[in-house]
């Protein structure tokens, strides 16, 4: 598993629970000290091993926790670049559903080993979609229903989100778009901080 | 309406107007025949700071490459060409852009874009999406570039995480962890990068007397508190740009950094076991040693041996304890002669 997604579990369970959480797990798991390095891969064992102590040492439903994550990795202010890299995908949340397909080349373009699972949009009525995700690690599926839930609320769009069907072959999420503009959203500007 | 010109027999030509250009090209500029603005698109008019209808070209542009093209005339000879050319209200912002002629005398069109110049026009101009055309990169440039950074700013994290692992490994590796002071390894590497520096040094080999006593009486514990107050000694005796190691059990040795005067190392070797001898309490049992020394001077060789000047020192050393302990002998060519240092096998 690409350190980013280690990376990213490791610093969303520490924001989220406490350091001494992430601490706890880090050694029930045996992660290395001084924790996961971004750029770096892991074996997926370990990446499952982490994900299985932390769900249990906090009580909650794995899937829930990947959820969770999706959304933090969004709404966090630390986490901001990636909030930025997700809004390019377009103008509204309309435009950044259809820019979903694209994500995974897009991604590659950045880091070329992280593998993200192909991702297919398709409408099924007005305002309604379902993705299809295929492939790669299957948790991905759940932190992606997260990060969309998260996304909907930046670009200030009403949506419900739904995991429809899970499995190792692949997860179907649907996704319900009640009102475009609901609220104002959160502020964009193509020019980065600093400049 | 522009009408666009088909080279090929046959064609018809296509009619588009001033809305449907500004979506394909939000940075064009359509001049007329008689060479001003007839219509500019939407983001180079924001570029421009205002309309710039009924302009002439060239109040509006300045073409820096391949050359000035003074009137219409002059700029459609570069029909096709690369151009390289600013707002002349904006001139530290190169633009890339290209012309073409429209049929029958009608005009020029002109379409811009801010190929390198994107990163810092979307800053200054605060532009948005809406700006760009949606079949023009512009937006995946960006993304990539703030990807690339986001990676980048990682991989330094990373570079300097290992850095600074490397740096105190190395540190570990070369200190004696009850002192603290440098150990065999930190002495060797001094010794190499002195010599290979060619500043003079000298070197002070200093060996506990009475330290077994105190181990055997007091206990290791002991022991080992009289040994980290020897080395607070020897460091308050030697100056910050020396070298204080401990090589064996309670063997020290001390390097002085370009000072190689015999008689100022002979008051220094003195005063270090007149400090020595003081009475060091661990917990309330005064604990007794003093301190035999060997020295030697880099300047006796040329180039300087490190495993020679160590064994020379030891020969200095072992001269003091035969006369007695508790004092400093300087090495001499004498003293070598009945003593001749016996250096280890190559390789050894």
């Amino acid at each position: 598993m690409h350190g980013l997604i280690n990376r990213a579990i490791q610093c969303f369970l520490r924001d989220t629970y406490g350091a001494e959480l992430w601490a706890d797990v880090a050694r029930a798991a045996q992660v290395e000290r001084g924790g996961f390095e971004a750029m770096l891969s892991y074996p997926d064992a370990l990446t499952d091993k982490v994900l299985a102590v932390a769900a249990e040492r906090v009580g909650v439903p794995r899937v829930m926790m990947l959820e969770d994550m999706g959304t933090y990795l969004v709404s966090d202010p630390g986490l901001e670049a990636l909030r930025r890299l997700l809004r390019f995908g377009g103008e509204t949340f309309l435009e950044f559903l259809y820019s979903l397909d694209d994500l995974p080349e897009r991604t590659r373009l950045a880091v070329p080993d992280l593998h993200l699972p192909d991702l297919e949009l398709a409408e099924d009525g007005v305002g309604a979609f379902v993705l299809q995700c295929r492939g790669g690690w299957p948790g991905l599926a759940f932190v992606l229903q997260g990060m969309l839930r998260a996304m909907a609320d930046d670009y200030g769009a009403l949506a419900l989100i739904d995991t429809a069907e899970g499995g190792e072959a692949g997860a179907t999420l649907s996704i319900r778009l009640l009102d475009a503009r609901f609220h104002a959203g959160k502020s964009f500007s193509l020019a980065a901080r600093g400049q | 309406m522009i009408p666009i010109p088909d080279s090929g027999p046959g064609t018809a030509a296509i009619g588009l107007g001033g809305a449907a250009l500004d979506r394909l090209m939000p940075m064009h500029l359509w001049l007329g025949p008689d060479g001003r603005v007839r219509h500019a698109g939407p983001t180079l008019t924001r570029l421009a700071g205002g309309a710039v209808q009924g302009l002439p070209f060239g109040a509006v542009m300045t073409l820096r490459r391949p050359h000035p093209a003074p009137d219409l005339g002059a700029l459609l000879q570069l029909e096709g060409a690369s151009l390289k050319l600013v707002l002349t209200g904006v001139p530290d912002l190169p633009l890339k852009g290209v012309v073409v002629a429209l049929p029958e005398g009608a005009g020029a069109l002109v379409d811009l874009s801010l190929g390198i110049s994107l990163i810092e026009a979307v800053g200054r101009f605060d532009l948005t999406l809406r700006d760009f055309a949606p079949t023009d990169l512009a937006v995946e440039l960006l993304y990539l570039t703030e990807a690339k950074a986001a990676v980048a700013d990682e991989l330094k994290r990373l570079a300097l995480r290992l850095n600074g692992a490397r740096a105190s490994a190395e540190a570990e590796a070369a200190t004696d962890t009850l002192t603290g002071l440098a150990n065999r390894r930190g002495l060797d590497a001094t010794l190499a990068r002195m010599v290979r520096d060619r500043s003079p040094f000298a070197l002070m080999h200093v060996d506990l007397d009475h330290f077994k006593a105190v181990n055997d009486t007091h206990g290791h514990a002991a022991g080992d508190a009289v040994l980290r107050q020897v080395a607070v000694v020897l460091r308050s005796q030697s100056r910050g740009r020396d070298l204080v190691a401990r090589i064996g059990g309670d063997e020290f040795v001390i390097v002085f950094d370009e000072m190689v005067d015999p008689a100022q190392l002979r008051q220094i070797a003195r005063r270090l076991i007149t400090r020595l001898e003081r009475p060091i309490l661990v917990g309330d049992v005064p604990c007794r040693i003093s301190a035999s020394i060997g020295i030697t001077l880099s300047t006796r060789h040329d180039p300087p041996d490190p495993d020679r000047l160590l064994q020379e020192a030891d020969v200095a050393l072992y001269e003091s304890k035969r006369r007695g302990r508790a004092r400093a002998t300087l090495v001499s060519d004498r003293l070598l002669a009945v003593n001749p240092p016996v250096l280890p096998a190559a390789g050894a």
